[in-house]
């Protein structure tokens, strides 16, 4: 595996020109960390962007900031937090869970849509990126949105190629809408609930007008003896007091909540944010997205048949973080069998290279949108040299 | 009017035209299809009305499965089409062309389902934006984007357009809303992108889909995200001796980390013209004017206005008026949303739709001023202050031809000043025929090519909408 780090765009280019002539398939990578993410690919050599770093735009009254690809990622949050600004979408640190090392970068924050518990209010990583610039697959630099916040100018290639994990292009710089950090972060923790009960007080909450910025159910078992139902409220220190008194007394049907602050309610979130529940064990990880009611109901049906699993709800039930062994098809059949009547998808994010290989690790789509998604990756890629089969095969 | 150029109407599809309306006869009931000239009038423009063209026929059919049978059949005949939903686009992104089938989904306007545990609304494209709000109301919720058309335009137009409103300093714009479309292509296939849940699996197609202006298929369905209202909103004006201050207090209120639900910006004379409709109170001595609203309980908003007025005392604030009253608030917010309305009263009018970085706003106004008048004109500015959207009115004339030219050049001059100073050439009413011969100025060869190849995934033949967003020479293939 041979490893090439351009140190300008134009360099980029002339590497992935020469790659598509001769049609060598090439891993793109940030910070390198990825070791197991979407299908296992063959691919000789590895383009970075470890070389293209840096802060290009930071304008805090306009809450955007722009930075090259490769730079890594607290170096982004660092400067923001300077200024009393943060990325909106409280992006996920996968290295706990994937057991892997080495610094993020903010080009695969966009590259994968990584986003975390803040996604059900602030929205998701693709709700703030608004712009980019690329590499194509001939070797053309391409820019889509730019630095204004609204922008309906052409097609949106932004959104398509936040989550596209680097099989459309190689990102050189992205550009991201920021927001102000909250002046206080309070949790409020409700005790005991059923995963029915504990979404339906996150419906309820986030169905009040009193804006949480996050939302999950821990079951018993999850880092505790007893179930957690976890609500994140981030404002003014007056609109908190009001708010998280307003809110007890809403949902005063399921008991009074504990309030955590401070350290304790960061840890808490992180481990939520980043599926630290399941970093230690040897667990295949899904990642299943679904309405939030829906949740539990695929729980009960996949319970039934996996035994052994493990879960915890994120976006206020939306999103299910599910641990199962990881033997035979971790799984797939059976998740996905559950889900196909509720909607939604499930996406496998670590397991062993073998199961990779062998279960779609990403939803199966039909027909038609295969045929589009194929149709797009040729119009970025047309010698399919980024990471080929990463997603789906063939794409 | 006749600068933006119209491609030829192929006269071998004209020549069929009797053999089309049959084949279309087959696929839909007779009501649903719309020949005679004068029920086609209705359909020759939106409202871009200096342009118009009188489609070949109109269908207007009322289920997924009637657009399909018709977009197969058009595609199969090679026959252009143009998805309309209200007609409302400002950028002529729904105005046809002679040798084109209209495909209105204005008869499909049910709400279909609410389901306020999850947040989500599954309505037909046709259905207004505020009807999706006036469904859900009574339970404290609402769909937060809010184009001033909202009460007109489609929910199909909204994700052709990417729509935004004033609103969308902190809800975001139509992408942020939307979670899951059905999408009949031109072939005929129907799919359900996305869904009641959050993030889509696999490629972001939905995300592509919104914005791209009736050419990548047609909308008949869309599962849009519902919030629940905050408890209370109140606006203020703020009157600001000049522009600059206006600008800087607006900068100094973001940077303290206070993101209002609104901040709309407006110049002298778009004050004047706002005024003397809706008589709200606007004060008339100064040089700009912001409407500023802040949402939650009494409290909540007692102590955010605080701040933001504090901050606008240290910007030197001329006026500051407190609405008092759910009367006094509408007055406000009447004013601003009847600024197109107004100016229609008392001159013809272009309204232009750029976006700039907010930080060139000063720079931006004064350039602007210069452009129009080097035109002899007169313009009226009323803007999306927290995002930088632009929407100069040019007044002009429109008996007088080249007047109408005129206010057209000063236009896409300030389309251009956008761009040159890191803005865009639109930030919420799109492309359409209007800007589609400047795109090159925003974008360079390869980054156009790049979206045309994507385009052309959904529609090798470019019979979707074909006259619109992309320059008609240079076109590509997959
Ligand atoms: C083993 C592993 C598994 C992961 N699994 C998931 C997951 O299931 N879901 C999820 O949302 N995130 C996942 N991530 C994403 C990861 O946590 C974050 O992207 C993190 O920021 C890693 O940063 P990096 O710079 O090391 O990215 P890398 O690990 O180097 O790259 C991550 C992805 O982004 C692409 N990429 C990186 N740089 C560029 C670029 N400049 N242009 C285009 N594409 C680029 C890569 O091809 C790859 O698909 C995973 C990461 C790792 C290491
Ligand atoms: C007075 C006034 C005020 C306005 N204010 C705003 C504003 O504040 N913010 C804003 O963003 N816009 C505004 N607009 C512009 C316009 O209302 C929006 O662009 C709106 O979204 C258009 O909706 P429509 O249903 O009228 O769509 P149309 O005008 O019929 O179509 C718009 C585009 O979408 C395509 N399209 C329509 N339906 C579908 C469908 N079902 N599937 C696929 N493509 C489709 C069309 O082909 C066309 O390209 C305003 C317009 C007016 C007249």
């Amino acid at each position: 595996m041979t490893l090439h780090t351009p140190s300008s765009e134009a360099d980029a280019c002339a590497f992935i020109a020469s790659a598509a002539t001769a049609r060598t398939p090439l891993a793109l990578v940030g910070g390198g960390t990825r070791a197991g993410l979407g299908r296992p690919t063959q691919t000789e050599r590895s383009l970075s962007s470890a070389g293209l770093t840096g802060i290009t735009l930071y304008e805090p009254s306009e809450m955007v900031i722009g930075a090259r690809a490769g730079t890594p990622l607290a170096e982004v949050q660092k400067t923001l937090a300077d200024r009393g600004q943060m990325l909106p979408f409280e992006p996920m640190d996968h290295r706990a869970l994937l057991r892997t090392s080495g610094e993020p970068t903010i080009g695969a924050i966009a590259a994968g849509n990584i986003s975390g518990p803040r996604r059900i209010n602030a929205g998701a990583a693709r709700d703030s990126l608004i712009g980019i610039r690329l590499v194509n697959g001939k070797g053309e630099a391409i820019k889509s949105g730019g630095r204004v916040m609204k922008n309906v100018t052409g097609l949106d290639l932004v959104k398509l190629v936040a989550g596209s994990f680097g099989t459309l292009g190689f990102l050189t710089e992205v550009i991201f809408r920021v927001l102000p950090v909250p002046e206080r972060v309070v949790t409020l923790v409700w005790r005991g609930l059923s995963d029915e009960a504990g979404v339906a007080l996150l419906s309820s909450a986030l169905g009040s007008p009193f804006e949480p910025m996050a939302a999950a159910h821990l079951p018993a078992g999850i880092d505790a003896d007893h179930a957690r139902t976890l609500l994140r409220l981030e404002n003014f220190s007056v609109s908190i007091e009001y708010r998280r008194a307003e809110l007890a007394t809403l949902l005063n049907c399921h008991g009074a909540p504990e309030l955590i602050e401070g350290a304790a309610s960061g840890a808490l979130w992180q481990g939520v944010r980043d599926a630290r529940f399941f970093a230690g064990s040897q667990e295949a990880v899904w990642r299943l997205s679904l309405a939030p009611t829906n949740g539990p109901k695929a729980m009960a049906a996949i319970a039934r048949a996996l035994q052994q699993a493990r879960w915890y709800y994120d976006w206020g039930g939306g999103l299910v973080w599910l641990a199962v062994p990881a033997v035979g098809d971790a799984g797939a059949a059976t998740i996905r069998g559950a889900i196909r009547p509720l909607g939604g998808h499930a996406t496998l994010v670590r397991a062993p290279d073998a199961i990779r290989a062998s279960v779609p690790v990403f939803e199966p789509m039909s027909g038609p949108l295969q045929r589009v998604t194929a149709g797009i990756k040729a119009s970025f890629d047309p010698a399919g040299i980024f990471e080929p089969g990463r997603m789906y095969a063939g794409v | 009017m006749s600068a933006i150029a119209f491609p030829l109407p192929d006269p071998r599809i004209l020549a069929r035209r009797e053999e089309i309306i049959a084949g279309l006869a087959a696929l839909v009931p007779p009501a649903a299809l719309i020949t005679s000239e004068d029920e086609r009038r209705p359909y020759e423009t939106d409202a871009l009305t200096a342009y118009r063209r009188l489609p070949l026929a109109v269908v207007l059919p009322s289920t997924t499965q009637e657009v399909a049978a018709v977009l197969k059949f058009c595609g199969e005949q090679g026959v252009p089409v143009v998805p309309r939903g209200a007609g409302t686009s400002l950028a002529g992104g729904a105005i046809p062309q002679e040798d084109a089938v209209v495909i209105g989904v204005s008869k499909m306007n049910r709400i279909l389902e609410i389901d306020y545990a999850n947040r989500v609304a599954k309505v037909q494209a046709g259905v207004t934006n505020l009807a999706v709000t006036g469904e859900v109301m009574a339970e404290g919720f609402f769909y937060a984007p809010d184009p001033s058309s909202q009460l007109a335009c489609s929910i199909g137009g909204n994700i052709g357009m990417n729509s935004g409103g004033a609103h969308c300093l902190k809800y975001g714009v139509t992408t942020n809303n939307v979670l899951g479309v059905t999408l009949v292509m031109l072939d005929g296939s129907i799919v359900e992108i996305g869904g009641s849940h959050l993030d889509s699996g696999g490629l972001d197609i939905l995300g592509l889909i919104v914005g791209s202006e009736g050419q990548l298929g047609i909308v008949t369905e869309a599962t849009v995200r519902i919030l629940r209202a905050a408890e209370g909103a109140r606006p203020v004006l703020f009157g600001f001796p000049t522009s600059e201050q206006a600008g800087e207090a607006v900068a100094a209120i973001i940077g303290a980390g206070i993101i209002p639900v609104a901040m709309e910006f407006m110049d002298k004379p778009a004050i004047e013209i706002c005024e003397a409709f809706a008589h709200a109170g606007y004060p008339m001595d100064v040089e700009a004017l912001l409407i500023i609203e802040v949402e939650g309980s009494d409290a909540e908003m007692d102590a955010q206005l605080a701040r933001i007025v504090a901050i606008a005392r240290e910007h030197g604030v001329q006026t500051v008026k407190e609405s008092q009253s759910a009367m006094e608030s509408a007055a406000i917010w009447k004013g601003r949303k009847s600024a197109f309305g107004a100016t229609g009263r008392i001159a013809d009018y272009i309204c232009m739709d750029g976006t700039i970085p907010t930080g060139q706003l000063p720079h931006v106004l004064r350039r602007m001023d210069e452009i129009v008048k080097g035109y002899g004109l007169r313009v009226a500015n009323v803007f999306h202050a927290g995002d930088g959207n632009l929407h100069p009115l040019i007044l002009y004339n429109c008996n007088d031809p080249v007047e109408a030219q005129k206010a057209e050049d000063a236009g896409m001059d300030i389309l251009r000043l956008c761009v040159e100073v890191g803005g865009c050439l639109t930030g919420e009413h799109g492309v359409g025929i209007e800007k589609r011969d400047l795109m090159n100025v925003q974008f360079n060869e390869a980054d156009l090519h790049q979206q045309m190849r994507v385009r052309a995934v959904f529609d090798g033949q470019w019979l979707m909408n074909p006259a619109k967003v992309f320059p008609l020479e240079g076109r590509v293939a997959a």
